[in-house]
């Protein structure tokens, strides 16, 4: 048997180019299958754990879906504003134990920027109901005051007392930065591995204040207010985009969601994460089984192209296998030595695979967070993505057999003279 | 084993492709002395190379006896069959006889990975397998240089000689040669029958030697033509596939 090994392996060797092709198939085929597995895997989890505590996200009438991805996961098309009268009325709710009032629009860099209340550091749950917690600072004060998610801080090597500009809208467009009201930095969160990581803290009044010369998404031409002078200014919010809403009896959340549906000032929804986020997942298990769908096929096209590079270096191998033979091993001798290079094969492009997607994980991570709200964890197998490997080991020991059987018959037929 | 035991003897052998009406082969008697060195010639086509598969054990006979070293070889499994021509048989082609992706020397030292009681024998004559394949090379007129050169590398004449050193390793009791010397010119042709010649008396095995060049029979004990043994109908044609 060993020596058995040894002969496949060189004999796999002098094949190397055809079947290194076919393994680099298999292995971009098991990184993309593993890949899709993690990706589910930390979306789902990324998903679940991004808010936790919170009964109502309250917002302007539309998709709750829609609300849900702008307000927790900050991405997704801007949602309708609701107003801040509605939101103080909410508050002021008997059955509301506490409100987060949400307010987006602005970036730093990319990274969004959240204006909100301090009951923001108080109440805000994450994960297994965890609060948020300081890594250094404290929650802002003052009016251009900032605090950074645990992620903005170590991307942009920013710390306590910095300044920094925040752009008007996404960044996209030029020239569109509220340059003449810096913010300073005043707290750093500690990493949560939620959109909380991605995010820059300030007031609302502090977003009232960088808006107070803008008009329609542009600065005022000739009119500009120093920030010295903005207290004189009324820095109460107009609008919000959403309102997160804490109950103080959680049975409640039907009937207070039954009243918010019915204020008779403003069109407005109430819903429940819980519920959205199960919704959300319909949508995206549907993308995701077809994609885990593709992936399979992508695998069975590589292990279909072992097959094919081995069946027909097989024909070429008639003389080798009659030599074999005349020296004395049996038909299922060579059989397993087939048996052996193809699951070899698929084994050695399993672990460029799993190298492979090891490699690139720590690199795509980043720009998959950036653009799809989707925080990955570091690589590491679960055990579904074991499952999954053995589940590609067996196609590939099943696939390793054709050729070997093939082999066998070969050997039986041609017996000590190969037709060719 | 007493010594005039046949190493073949084949009696009323009659071997019929799979789906074929006429016989093959009609062979009533043949046998092979230990240590004799049979010249056997036919035209294409006769049965030389099924007689040869017979004789080597990957075909059964129809019906009738083919015997190896006393063995019915159609009365034994696959298995030891295979295990019989690994211990007992060397087999040299009529061309390309290297794996090629092997050095010389392990195309020799192929034969004894296949068979314990071949490795055994070497051992037991007090040389290391590496040391015995080198002999045997050397002694084949292979120079040392090539030894550890891919098989591929080989001209067609150091092949045919590395195939017989592996064909001798390990001192089987029967040679088979298919038309060893038919892709080498005329002269090389008499030496490298010389050497083989030799060293199977060394080791005292039988030769079955197959040629459709009758000028090599000289060399021999025993010369025999396939059709005038063999009584199947015509015999020429049938065997062809």
């Amino acid at each position: 048997m060993r020596y058995l090994i040894t002969l496949a392996a060189r004999s796999a060797w002098n094949r190397r180019l055809a079947l290194g092709m076919t393994m680099v198939s298999i292995a971009l085929a098991t990184a993309l299958l593993l890949s899709i597995a993690h990706l589910r895997h930390d979306a789902r989890e990324g998903f679940a754990q991004s808010v936790a505590g919170t009964d109502l996200i309250v917002g302007a009438r539309a998709s709750p879906v829609q609300l849900m991805l702008y307000a927790v996961f900050r991405i997704g098309d801007p949602s309708q504003n609701m107003r801040w009268a509605s939101a103080r009325k909410l508050a002021r709710h008997p059955a509301v134990a506490w409100s987060i009032p949400l307010s987006l629009g602005d970036s730093h860099h990319g990274f969004p920027v959240l204006g909100t209340s301090a009951d923001y550091f108080a109440h805000f749950g994450y994960g297994d109901r965890q609060k948020l917690r300081f890594e250094t600072g404290k929650p802002f004060e003052s009016v251009f005051d900032a605090v950074l998610g645990a992620e903005v801080a170590r991307k942009l090597h920013y710390q306590s007392g910095q300044k920094i500009v925040l752009t008007h809208g996404a960044g996209v467009l030029a020239g569109a930065e509220h340059a003449d009201k810096p913010f300073t930095v005043v707290g750093i969160l500690a990493p949560t591995g939620t959109p909380v990581d991605r995010t820059v803290h300030i007031s609302l009044a502090g977003m009232e204040a960088i808006h107070l010369d803008w008009q329609g998404g542009a600065p005022v031409p000739g009119f500009s207010i120093p920030p010295e002078q903005v207290k004189k200014f009324d820095l109460t919010p107009k609008v919000i985009t959403a309102l997160l809403i804490g109950l103080k009896q959680r049975g409640d959340v039907f009937a207070m969601q039954r009243a918010i549906a019915e204020d008779p000032d403003e069109p407005l929804m109430g819903v429940m994460p819980g519920v959205t986020l199960d919704q959300l997942w319909e949508v995206v298990g549907q993308c995701e089984k077809v994609l885990l769908l593709v992936s399979w096929l992508v695998a069975l096209v590589g292990l279909g192209g072992l097959v094919a590079v081995m069946l027909v270096g097989l024909d070429a191998r008639r003389r080798e296998l009659a030599i074999l033979r005349a020296v004395g091993a049996r038909p299922r001798t060579l059989l397993t030595l087939l048996a052996l290079e193809g699951v070899a094969v698929t084994l050695g492009g399993m672990l460029a695979g799993v190298a492979l997607l090891a490699g690139v994980l720590p690199v795509a991570a980043p720009w998959v967070q950036a653009h799809y709200g989707i925080a990955l964890s570091g690589f590491s197998l679960n055990g579904d993505e074991w499952v999954l490997l053995g589940w590609i080991l067996f196609a590939g020991c099943v696939a390793s057999l054709l050729p070997g059987l093939r082999a066998y018959r070969i050997a039986l037929a041609d017996g000590l003279m190969p037709r060719l | 084993m007493p010594a005039d035991e046949s190493v073949v003897e084949i009696t009323d052998l009659v071997f019929r492709w799979p789906r074929q009406h006429a016989p093959c082969l009609d062979v009533p008697q043949l046998c092979l002395a230990r240590g004799e060195h049979t010249f056997l010639h036919g035209p294409s086509g006769c049965g030389k190379s099924t007689l040869l598969s017979l004789i080597a054990g990957v075909a059964t006979p129809t019906t009738g006896r083919v015997a190896l070293l006393g063995q019915d070889l159609g009365r034994l499994s696959s298995r030891r069959r295979d295990a019989l021509r690994a211990d007992h048989i060397g087999y040299i082609f009529q061309q390309f006889n290297l794996v090629p992706y092997l050095s010389a020397l392990d195309n020799v030292l192929l034969a004894c990975r296949f068979s314990t009681s071949r490795r055994a024998r070497v051992e037991a004559g007090g040389a290391s397998l590496r040391a015995e394949a080198e002999r045997l090379l050397r002694r084949l007129d292979v120079s040392a240089d090539l030894w550890r050169a891919s098989a591929a590398t080989l001209s067609v004449g150091q092949q045919q000689r590395v195939a017989a050193a592996r064909a001798l390793i390990g001192g089987p009791a029967l040679i088979i040669a298919d038309e060893p010397t038919s892709a080498l010119d005329g002269e090389r042709q008499q030496a490298f029958l010389d050497l083989l010649l030799a060293e199977a008396n060394g080791v005292g095995a039988t030769v079955l030697f197959v040629s459709h060049d009758h000028r090599l029979a000289a060399s021999f004990d025993r010369n025999l033509a396939l059709p005038q043994i063999n009584r199947a109908a015509g015999g020429e044609g049938v065997c062809a596939i």
